[in-house]
């Protein structure tokens, strides 16, 4: 059956779907519709929700129920996530499973509330201290949303590491139909490394800190491993109209749906244009944009921020065809018009490119 | 022949890493006594912080968790949800529970969270070399008070206890000290009350322990627990502040 819900919603409900009941939250827009779903939804599951003091201490409320075995989350929106790193980093240095949703906001600073997509290197790139990674999906429609919450839970679990949810205010609080397909899951296998109380065997602990020298170096190449087996076996992307592309976009999340809007608008010019949607962050597709960059003539990368995983899709070209980048800052948001006038702007000026304009209504 | 004195089965028979004369040693072992005396290994973890104690896992033979600097009452909330019929206790220092970490002790005690604290207070940072901590008194010297804390700039050395004393949430709190066998003897009972607060689901319990840094307060052992009794106690009086029960 499919429901009328914001994306906020649409990952609360797709998180009791997948078996968390632990949520720990603090309101800060445009996450709302999130926590205030949770302190409802929660107690009719039997499930644990605390409005926490802080952002700090939501992330280690989480870090807490992580450690004890359960399916915990947490969400906010930039400067709350900023607030959070040090928490992360701990979640990453325990090989803790937890999901934590940032629904993006322009910055820096206070910055604002409307949509932003400049919290990209802070997700892929680290965030907090350490050299650690968190796995990165990056919904682009309320049902994504759903079907990626649901199963970063199984992702954290399986790796014992954290998943992030990257939206931003567009996916947040737009409203689309939703349907959840997948198991209602309350009965969930033990862990055989949470804490529980030592009955009947050795006692576990949780912990990050190796002052014992050389011990963190072999835990470091330990986590660099599993890292490795992430990028082997999630990376998750979507192409669109790719084969026989003129001009590549890569866009994610809200910027890639008015991507596919220019690639759907141009599918009857000669002129082609394609769309590689980036679903994971962390891991990134990195080979798959290396290949196709061999028969596009360039790429675009479209994202609401300064230019920030334009940085990846050139590390994954390394040269091979030209990459350029439009971006909108500060809440602002690209339209289709502009995309289109930026791939008129970066290709030859042939006939096909003035169909282009014409059919944009660009004289 | 009887034995009247034994090594508790839950503390772990290891060198610590402790100074000598530092009083963390004694509080742990406290710890592991009770934990043994009520059968509680199966069914109880602690939380270590950052800090002189962090190693407090390797010393107790039960389930534990690390935490953040100061973030131990969030983390202890965390699993403390996931296990309400477990005992969770969570072990801090000054500059943890008190500086760092003074909004999630607050608010742990503000939601009565059924979650005991054992909250050591050597008025130093001991980790660190020796700066001020919320507790050092006024006067006492330190690595960032050379000359003594001064209150002009420094502020006033931080009263947990009574702080925690005027929440509703909070049910438990008492303040001993380290400084003689009947302290404690004192210590150990206090911390047992906090543990049986928990057990009755009567919410938040606090124990402060006043302790000895004898490194750092530049003093020798003896001298250490003297300070205690006659310095420590001025600003940081002993005795029960909060109580579920007013008689048993």
């Amino acid at each position: 059956m499919k429901q009328l819900l914001t994306g906020n919603e649409a990952a609360a409900e797709a998180a009791i779907y997948a078996g968390c009941r632990y949520y720990y939250g603090y309101p800060i827009t445009p996450q709302n519709e999130l926590i205030n779903y949770m302190s409802f939804r929660m107690p009719q599951v039997k499930g644990t929700f605390i409005q926490a003091e802080s952002e700090i201490a939501a992330i280690n409320m989480v870090y807490g129920s992580a450690a004890a075995g359960g399916r915990s989350m947490t969400s906010s929106s930039s400067p709350g996530i900023s607030l959070k790193q040090e928490g992360i980093s701990y979640l990453a240095g325990s090989e803790l499973p937890c999901v934590i949703v940032n629904i993006q906001r322009g910055g820096p600073g206070l910055g604002d509330i409307s949509a932003s997509q400049a919290d990209y290197f802070q997700s892929v790139k680290g965030g907090g201290h350490g050299d650690y990674h968190v796995i990165v999906l990056a919904p682009s429609s309320v049902q994504e949303m759903a079907d990626l919450v649901y199963d970063a839970f199984d992702l954290a679990d399986k790796y014992r590491n954290p998943v992030l949810i990257l939206g931003d205010a567009q996916i947040g609080q737009l409203m689309e139909p939703v349907e959840f397909k997948k198991e209602f899951k309350e009965n969930l296998p033990p862990k055989d490394w949470a804490l529980t109380g030592a009955k009947n065997r050795n006692k576990r602990v949780i912990k990050s800190f190796y002052p014992v020298k050389g011990e963190l170096e072999v835990f470091n190449a330990k986590l660099q491993s599993k890292y490795k087996e992430i990028e082997n076996n999630e990376i998750r992307y979507e192409a669109v109209n790719i084969h026989k592309a003129d001009v590549i976009l890569v866009a994610y999340g809200t910027s890639a749906r008015i991507c596919k809007e220019v690639v759907r608008k141009s599918n009857h010019l000669k002129f082609r244009i394609g769309l590689i949607r980036p679903i994971t962050l962390w891991p990134f597709p990195t080979e798959f944009i290396r290949n196709m960059s061999e028969r596009a003539r360039c790429m675009l990368t479209v994202e609401m921020s300064a230019g920030q995983m334009v940085e990846d899709v050139r590390l994954a070209v390394e040269g091979r065809c030209p990459v350029h980048f439009y971006g909108r800052t500060g809440g602002g948001v690209p339209t289709s018009l502009e995309i289109v006038k930026k791939i008129v702007e970066i290709m030859p000026k042939n006939k096909a490119a003035k169909t282009l304009l014409q059919f944009a209504g660009v004289k | 022949m009887q034995a009247i004195y034994e090594k508790p089965e839950t503390f772990i028979d290891t060198p610590t890493h402790f100074c000598p004369g530092c009083g963390h040693g004694i509080v742990l072992r406290l710890i592991a006594e009770i934990i043994d005396a009520w059968g509680i290994r199966d069914k109880t973890i602690g939380l270590a912080p950052v800090g002189c104690s962090v190693l407090a896992y390797n010393y107790l033979d039960i389930d534990m968790c690390e935490a953040a600097h100061g973030r131990p009452p969030a983390v202890a909330t965390g699993i403390k949800r996931v296990h309400p019929d477990h005992f969770v206790f969570a072990y801090q220092g000054d500059g943890d529970l008190a500086a760092i970490g003074m909004a999630e002790i607050i608010h742990a005690a503000n939601r009565g969270e059924h979650i005991t604290f054992i909250f050591v207070n050597n008025a130093i940072y001991g980790m660190t070399n020796g700066q001020m901590a919320p507790t050092t008194l006024l006067g006492q010297k330190s690595a960032t008070t050379l000359t003594g804390r001064n209150p002009l700039n420094d502020g006033y050395p931080i009263r947990v206890c009574e702080l925690l004393s005027v929440l509703e949430g909070s049910s438990y709190i008492e303040r001993v000290s380290i400084s003689s066998p009947e302290n404690i003897r004192k210590t150990k009972k206090a911390i047992e009350k906090g543990f049986k607060t928990q057990k009755e689901k009567r919410g938040f319990s606090l124990i402060e322990i006043l302790s000895p840094c004898p490194i750092y307060w530049r003093m020798d052992p003896n001298e250490s627990m003297k300070y205690i009794d006659e310095k420590m106690t001025q600003t940081f009086p002993l005795g029960i502040i909060k109580n579920w029960k007013q008689e048993e």
